[in-house]
């Protein structure tokens, strides 16, 4: 994901020449680096200095700039958050804040590199557009609508590198604020966003190994949330599972649940997301999952799939 | 495009103007910042009046915004005067038919950046003077920050970027009134003064002069080596001009009563530079 976002960044920075980035050391992955070197006037290394980052990020903004606030995901959001509040939203400055590594993706380096709040605390800010695509071609249509909008701030929140292209053969294409339709069934309807789609489409295979006929959604843009398209999978489905890397509090899972009682939708709901709590446990992405209740199987089990 | 002479005699009446309509003010809402806004008039008067220069059509080329945002009233009242406000802004403040808070919202005619949190407006001006440079476009950008706000990180590491950015079309005053919420912040922070060498060992261009002294300001900055940001330490009174109101702390955010206001009115008086 990292590096399609590079990729689609240098080659839309060549077009236009507001587009700049502001990083906070983080060393430049693949087509970042090319731009620093084609281009160093547009990259800006404000070294281990997050609020400033945003700052600058806002300064440029208010210049006829198009700023990319880019480093790991806690580091981008976390530290200067009420840089991103305040000279961002408040004033609703065309800047996208690129968070490498949310959720719990850097799973060996401890809860200090961990962004598993960061859809709450995004989602929570006035302004604030929120993505989090799924793999790498949508990582690729994410990145270049922010490359193009100038509605106002955008949390872009990306995984790390090596992700698999899920959604090759997707019955929708990729479009803002809507929910992407992966796959159409009739009975149970799985609503995921970023990598752990990979674990809602071994789910999805386990419904349908017992004869249900499965729906699969990316639910990419968290905010502003696709209420209307929400709204038709509660009604169309018997039973809607959402699974989300992040806290408990304040994500899809929460929304949905609103939405649902707001139509009083009768559907089954489950919800599966990161535990309420700081874990002391390091490993693969997926060991640390698991640890969370996040495995497939820990799932499967409480679906009784 | 250059900025006109500057009449040391017309700042001075302009100045003793501003605080009677910042007074006059006081006795619109309950709490007015009035103090920390007396201790950078002369600052953003001979910023507006010396330094900002202006197209041929009047309009600013040049940027302003204050980071101190609670001393907004030094800037609100002089647009106001330039008819960048509108003639009900003022009378409006602080009022639900109004457009005008305690802190600058941008948006507003004159107001570059949302301040008035601590810390921001530097970064935000850094990046501002930046984009100049990316699009090579010929404007200063003037800040003001407080020395209480000296104290948040991210003033320092704006600080710590503007030179290494080479931004020579940056300058930032400091209103150095030596009051914070809880003292004086020379007794609080005493380690933390001289404020000019640290500027300068940061790799800035720095001077340290009376801040109420605005032909010596705009001939600083007029006077500049001009090759990297400029950093102006501007001493200062809290409350300058009000007796009452001078290092007094309570005066920061408080309306006077109407025989405070008199007694205000009755000793103002043109401040000699």
């Amino acid at each position: 994901m990292r590096n399609t976002f590079a990729d689609v960044f240098y080659e839309a920075g060549k077009e236009d020449p507001r587009l700049c980035v502001v990083v906070a050391d983080i060393s430049p992955a693949g087509s970042i680096a090319k731009f620093r070197s084609d281009f160093p006037d547009r990259f800006i290394n404000t070294g281990v200095a997050e609020q400033v980052m945003i700052g600058i990020a806002a300064g440029l903004a208010l210049g006829g700039m198009r700023p990319f606030a880019y480093t790991i995901a806690t580091f981008t959001l976390f530290r200067p958050y009420e840089m991103i509040r305040c000279d961002l939203c408040y004033q609703n400055l065309p800047v996208t804040v690129v968070g490498i590594g949310g959720g719990v993706v850097y799973s060996t380096l401890g809860t200090t590199h961990h962004a598993q709040e960061d859809i709450a605390l995004t989602c929570a800010l006035p302004n604030m557009q929120v993505i989090a695509p799924c793999d790498p071609e949508e990582t690729r249509a994410a990145t270049l609508w922010c490359t193009q909008q100038s509605n106002g701030p955008v949390y872009l929140r990306l995984a790390k590198a090596g992700e698999p292209v899920l959604t090759g053969k997707a019955e929708d294409p990729w479009q803002f604020g809507k929910v992407r339709c992966l796959e159409k069934g009739d009975d149970v309807a799985i609503l995921t966003y970023g990598p752990i789609m990979k674990t809602a489409i071994e789910i999805a295979g386990q419904f349908r190994a017992q004869g249900q006929s499965v729906s699969l959604y990316s639910v990419h843009t968290l905010k502003p949330l696709d209420k209307e398209g929400i709204l038709s999978i509660l009604k169309r489905h018997k039973q809607v599972v959402i699974i989300e890397e992040m806290v408990p509090h304040g994500g899809l899972a929460h929304m949905v649940k609103a939405l649902a009682w707001d139509a009083q939708a009768s559907c089954r709901l489950d919800t599966f997301a990161l535990h309420d709590e700081f874990h002391h446990n390091y490993g693969s992405h997926a060991q640390l999952l698991a640890v969370h209740g996040l495995s497939r199987e820990a799932i499967a089990a409480k679906l009784g799939l | 495009m250059e900025h006109a002479d500057f009449d040391a005699a017309a700042a001075r009446g302009r100045c003793l103007g501003y605080r009677k309509r910042i007074l006059e003010i006081s006795q619109q809402v309950m709490a007015v910042h009035a103090a920390p806004a007396f201790s950078c008039l002369e600052m953003t008067d001979a910023i507006y009046n010396g330094m900002m220069r202006r197209d041929v059509a009047g309009k600013y080329i040049d940027a302003f915004l204050i980071s101190k945002g609670h001393g907004c009233l030094s800037q609100y009242v002089i647009l106001e005067e330039q008819g960048i406000f509108a003639a009900d802004d003022l009378p409006n403040y602080c009022t639900p038919q109004g457009r005008l808070g305690a802190h600058p919202d941008y948006g507003t005619p004159g107001i570059e950046a949302s301040t008035g949190s601590l810390g921001h407006g530097l970064g935000i001006a850094v990046g501002m003077a930046l984009a100049d440079k990316i699009n090579g476009r010929d404007r200063v950008t003037y800040c003001i920050v407080g020395d209480g706000e000296m104290q948040e990180g991210s003033i320092w590491e704006a600080i710590m970027m503007a030179p290494n950015l080479k931004l020579d079309n940056l300058v930032c005053f400091m209103d150095y009134n030596d009051y914070q919420g809880l003292g004086r912040t020379s007794e609080t922070h005493p380690y933390f003064y001289p404020m000019h060498d640290k500027l300068q060992s940061f790799g800035w261009e720095a001077v340290d002069l009376n801040g109420h002294d605005a032909p010596a300001m705009v001939a600083a900055v007029k006077n500049r080596q001009g090759e990297r940001p400029f950093f102006v330490v501007c001493r200062t009174v809290k409350g300058k001009g009000v007796s009452y109101m001078e290092n007094v702390p309570i005066w920061h955010y408080r309306s006077p009563n109407k025989e405070e206001y008199a007694q205000a009115l009755a000793e103002l008086k043109e401040i000699a530079s």
